[in-house]
């Protein structure tokens, strides 16, 4: 039987309930709700959210809800993670969220699958069962060796819709946050971004929880009337189980029809970066520079310190504007989002627009010249000194070490 | 070539901050502006325009102050502008936007390119773009970086990658979502300033889009806010101080302990 779902219409007002305190006014978080003349009045901006519902003491507000028939939860079941294989590698969130799948799976006592999509799977379901997958689904075809967002979106949807898992979980990726909105769309339901973490409640229901306002508010958010639910989950924050190759799993290979696997994007050829430094978002270690490198030759410093901690590579809008370095590098709200272990910003000011790209990182060590640069308000270790100075010295006693 | 680009009011990054009293976000003197990646989808339409010919229509939903943004719009190039408003829109996740905007540009009819900034600054999801291609039965690409061929069938371009980039031959009619690495937008100039005085922006509600009503705003989003809270604040921080070669020594100390574990 499928159970009513609770659709959410309008926010009400009673007028004559209303004694026009202001409670719901101090207490919006979207400036929506106002006293005009003794009495609230909601404005465009309101989204429902159900603060003002909350704070009124006189019950005068109340959100419109009305029952309507939902879908059959329960046909639903299993957790799936979306298995990223590119270039003949598995991308290292797979196996981070293989680690929080386990969790997952074991709450609801379901199984955890993983899904492959490639050309050839060769060993990887057997890697993929070792880091906690109990079943792996594979699609092998020649229209899967280049990744676009058609030909993967019909697999993985015709998958989930042959096998209902109540859960699709995929890593915040270029190439998941490209084709699982597609996925989510198709199949009619709620897709979380950028999580960073993930339980089931005692509901039952998965609480997916992020940062929003890069990182000023974190957020959860549940999907609980659709299936399946499904999140695209940042690098670096699960943690991935200890790999197991005595664990046992099945692997199931799945075929998909061909006119499905046509793409409307061919991709013409791929070029990779030299080695790992560009992969910021799944660096443990990131040396970030700015502006207080003075030029291109000063910013070198930042690149000796980040070779030898075996890190990646970091900049601020401004290094990369002044082309000191390119555009892939750029943390921040028009560049990546990094949570690495260690994360050091050299010469870089604290502006927000670069903050919200990297305070998620474990340990952070800001050095400045400017002792009141707002970089040292996120640092876990601040230096206030010259770049030219420290960098040279510290480089010079990591080589000694 | 008939172009749409979509863009967003968003609060100005700088000016985000939680009221600590009341753990809801200040919006005391928060300025609204266009985000940032939409300008540069702005730029990249309107250069497409010039180069190709055809109309750059740009589409905004929200409230009525997003009229504000079209303007900008017009002012920096763009030909027409629409506004996308209604309360029944209220509380719409990344799904029931998809729809209502789609509905909108459905309406607009013929259009060979939409184009988007990769993501909202606000909301960080970038899940519009694809879900509104979807929408639209359109193929896309995301993140693209660079525009290099534009045919009457095909956009040849590259997209960034997690590990490098990759050209792409997409089909059109396409949906483009791009970065800011594609282009450098212009400021308004005086012809546009004054087109933009003189435009009245038309302002489509729920049913001029001819939208079904179960798929609008709250009731038809499937994700649901259930809490909203500040982030642990940082423990204290601990400022190095001594010789040059001190911090050095210290700094190498916490280099090592901090990336191994």
């Amino acid at each position: 039987m499928a159970p009513n779902r609770t659709v959410i219409n309008m926010l009400i007002i009673d007028n004559d309930a209303c004694i026009g305190c202001g409670l719901c006014e101090d207490n919006c978080p979207f400036d929506a709700i106002h006293v005009e003349e003794g009495k609230a009045v909601v404005g465009d901006e309101c989204t429902l959210c159900g603060t003002c519902v909350d704070h009124c003491e006189v019950g005068a507000i109340t959100i419109e809800k009305e029952e309507v028939a939902g879908i059959d939860l329960d046909a639903w079941s299993g957790v799936w993670v979306y298995a990223e294989y590119r270039n003949g590698r598995i991308a290292p969130v797979t196996h981070e969220l293989l680690g929080i799948g386990t969790d997952l799976a074991a709450k609801r006592g379901v199984k955890l699958a993983a899904v492959l999509l490639c050309e050839s799977a060769g060993d990887v379901p057997a890697e993929l069962i070792a880091s906690g997958a109990d079943l792996v689904y594979t699609v092998e075809d020649t229209a899967l060796k280049d990744f676009t967002d058609d030909a993967y979106g019909n697999a993985l949807e015709d998958l989930a819709l042959k096998y209902k898992p109540e859960i699709i979980l995929a890593g915040a990726t270029a190439i998941g946050r490209s084709f699982i909105p597609r996925v989510a769309t198709t199949l009619g339901t709620g897709l979380t971004a950028d999580c960073t973490n993930l339980e089931i409640g005692d509901d039952g229901h998965l609480h997916q929880t992020r940062p929003a306002f890069g990182g000023n508010i974190m957020a959860t958010i549940m999907c609980p009337n659709h299936r399946p639910q499904m999140s695209t989950v940042r690098p670096m924050v699960m943690q991935a189980n200890e790999p197991d190759a005595s664990r046992s799993g099945e692997v199931i290979s799945e075929s998909v029809d061909p006119a499905r696997l046509v793409s409307r994007c061919r991709v013409v050829k791929s070029v990779y970066s030299e080695g790992s430094q560009v992969n910021l978002s799944e660096a443990d270690v990131v040396v970030s520079g700015g502006r207080g490198l003075e030029n291109a030759e000063g910013f070198r410093l930042v690149e000796d310190l980040a070779d030898l901690l075996g890190g990646a590579v970091g900049a601020t809008r401004a290094a990369v504007d002044a082309d000191w370095i390119t555009y892939p590098h750029q943390v921040g709200q028009t560049g990546k989002t990094v949570a690495s272990k260690l994360y050091v910003a050299c010469g870089i000011s604290g502006a927000i627009q670069h903050v919200i790209g990297m305070k998620s990182s474990e340990t952070i060590v800001a050095i400045n010249r400017d002792e009141k640069a707002a970089i040292f308000d996120v640092a876990d270790y601040g230096v206030v000194g010259d770049v030219f100075e420290i960098l040279p010295a510290v480089i010079d006693k990591l080589k000694n070490r | 070539m008939n172009i749409v680009v979509c863009i967003k009011q968003v609060p100005d990054a700088k000016d985000v901050r939680l009221d600590p009293e009341t753990n809801t976000l200040s919006r005391d003197g928060v300025k609204s502006v266009i985000n940032p990646y939409d300008r540069h989808a702005m730029e990249e339409g309107v250069r497409l325009k010039e180069e190709f010919g055809g109309r750059v229509t740009v589409v905004s939903m929200g409230p009525p102050q997003a009229k504000a943004i079209l303007q900008e719009a017009i002012s920096c190039g763009a030909d027409d502008a629409i506004l996308v408003s209604d309360r029944a829109f209220a509380g719409s996740d990344t799904l029931a936007t998809t729809y209502t905007l789609s509905q909108a540009i459905k309406k607009t009819g013929g259009v060979d390119l939409v184009l988007c900034g990769k993501q909202a600054t606000d909301g960080d999801t970038a899940q519009v773009g694809p879900g509104l291609a979807v929408r639209l039965d359109m193929a896309y690409v995301t993140c693209v970086k660079k525009i290099n061929t534009v045919t009457d069938k095909v956009v040849v371009l590259e997209r960034m990658m997690d590990d490098g980039y990759d050209e792409v031959e997409v089909d059109l009619p396409a949906l483009l979502t791009v970065v800011k690495e594609v282009n450098t937008p212009r400021f308004p100039s005086i012809r546009g300033l004054r087109k933009a005085r003189a435009y009245d922006i038309p302002s489509y509600t729920a049913a001029d889009i001819g939208a079904d009503p179960a798929q609008l705003g709250l009731g038809g989003s499937p994700t649901q806010v259930v809490r909203v809270w500040p982030p642990e604040p940082k423990g204290n921080r601990t400022m190095l101080e001594g010789s040059v070669d001190e911090i050095a020594e210290k700094l190498a100390e916490i280099f090592h302990e901090s990336s191994i574990g």
